[in-house]
């Protein structure tokens, strides 16, 4: 495995294989123990567009491993870029560092430049495409919070239309014998270019009630007020779809609510403290996972 | 066969394609943009061929198509086969397989997709469906259908 440009690109044994040595490294992910597994390695961050969190989180993984972080993270910082093909900007980067962490606004430009650079491409985002990372985080977390990955009932629930992470998440864990429950209001229900390639049952809903006490997981997203051209539209949308402990009166007790965050009034604070909130470890997890992918791409392990 | 070619007069020399999807005749000369060539262009439509089965054919006068034009014709009809014609003999028979990467010829139609914002890279295309020529942008993912293909010139 040289890049990681698309979770397609990872059978279900080396998601596997990552998430176990995630696991080994957490340890290392919460700073109780020391790594210099990537010493003297440098990681470079290549921001085209703000992403705050992705960034620290790789920052923070690549130095947990011993090695450093060069990069930008401001659009503006890469003016000076301004005219400069990406293809050229990844390929001096990548003369630079010994794996380039790409985030950008356009569909496909991690693929373009994997076949560019000399060193690991990892995709850390391209526009609505794909955020493998993300993937792998939102596996490791129902993995280690459920217990297992095979064969649970998910439930996607928010906007489900426009987002990517419930889009990668559906395609990856097709292959883990999931039946899928997508609650979403009709102008943002799962696409069909989505459902289509799904070889697992799955069933649209409007109402989290009709599903809610089936559920292992539940896989909150925000839901974007840009999306509405009516604000009170939004209002109603919003408040019917929002998460509380009343709504969660009829959840399995072992059932996990998962949201990749950040929220705006989706889940209620009040959820917090209970045991189905996961969302927090979730964004932890981004750490071992990363350093796993880090690791096995650049220590070659 | 030899009916159908004397049904228009036979060119001394150019190419004929033929065996084209019934109805897609006019669709190619398009696209082609042939008409532009200047030169005398037969276009038979619903022609019956040996095995029953409808098909078009375009004859063209004076010009040999390119390498470019050929791997867009089998993107319009699959299975056509090239004749290029010398002193009124079929001198080279080209059967016309779609290739399995189509580099620079289809427009990708997400316009937000990194081949149509950056410079100095193709379009590529993957073939997914030979039958059915559903095709898949390798930078975004996007699939697109047959009625949906635009070509780049």
């Amino acid at each position: 495995m040289k890049h990681i440009v698309s979770i397609e690109d990872l059978n279900k044994k080396s998601i596997m294989d990552i998430l176990k040595r995630a696991n080994e490294l957490l340890p290392v992910a919460k700073g109780n123990k020391k790594s210099k597994a990537l010493d003297g390695k440098i990681l470079a961050t290549c921001f085209f567009e703000p992403s705050t969190r992705t960034k620290l989180s790789f920052e923070s993984a690549m130095q947990r491993l011993g090695g450093s972080c060069i990069g930008f993270a401001d659009p503006s910082a890469t003016s000076h870029l301004k005219g400069e093909t990406l293809t050229d900007a990844i390929r001096m980067v990548a003369g630079y560092s010994d794996a380039v962490i790409l985030r950008h606004p356009r569909e496909g430009a991690a693929k373009l430049a994997s076949e560019v650079s000399e060193v690991p491409i990892i995709n850390g985002g391209d526009g609505a495409g794909q955020h493998p990372t993300q993937t792998l985080l939102d596996l490791f977390t129902i993995n280690n919070e459920i217990g297992k990955i095979e064969g649970l009932k998910v439930g996607m629930l928010g906007d489900l239309r426009y987002g990517r992470t419930v889009h990668s998440l559906s395609q990856a864990l097709d292959r883990f014998n999931t039946k899928f429950f997508f609650i979403s209001p009709k102008s943002l229900a799962m696409p069909e270019h989505v459902t289509d390639e799904l070889d697992n049952p799955w069933s649209i809903h409007e109402n989290l009630n009709e599903v809610l006490s089936d559920l292992d997981v539940l896989y909150v997203t925000r839901i974007q007020k840009e999306r509405f051209p009516d604000l009170e539209d939004y209002k109603i949308v919003a408040g019917n779809y929002k998460i509380d402990l009343g709504v969660l009166k009829n959840a399995k007790p072992k059932m996990r609510i998962l949201h990749p965050l950040p929220r705006v009034g989706e889940i209620s604070t009040d959820v917090d403290n209970t045991k189905h909130a996961a969302y927090f470890r979730q964004a932890f997890n981004g750490i071992p996972v990363r350093m796993a992918l880090l690791e096995k791409l650049i220590g070659g392990k | 066969m030899k009916n159908n070619l004397l049904r228009v007069q036979p060119i001394r020399n150019g190419t004929v394609i033929d065996h084209i999807k019934a109805d897609r005749g006019k669709k190619i000369l398009d696209i082609l943009d042939l008409s532009r060539i200047g030169t005398t262009i037969s276009l038979l439509i619903n022609v019956q061929s040996k095995i029953q089965i409808r098909k078009d054919i375009i004859k063209i006068e004076d010009r040999e198509l390119n390498e470019v034009e050929i791997e867009k014709l089998a993107l319009l009809s699959p299975d056509v086969i090239v004749n290029i014609i010398r002193n009124y003999a079929v001198s080279e028979k080209k059967k016309i397989e779609i290739p399995s990467l189509i580099t620079g010829l289809v427009q990708c139609p997400n316009e937000n997709c990194i081949c149509n914002n950056e410079k100095y890279v193709d379009s590529k295309f993957k073939l997914l469906n030979k039958e059915t020529l559903q095709i898949q942008c390798t930078y975004c993912k996007r699939k697109i259908e047959e009625e949906d293909i635009t070509f780049i010139y």
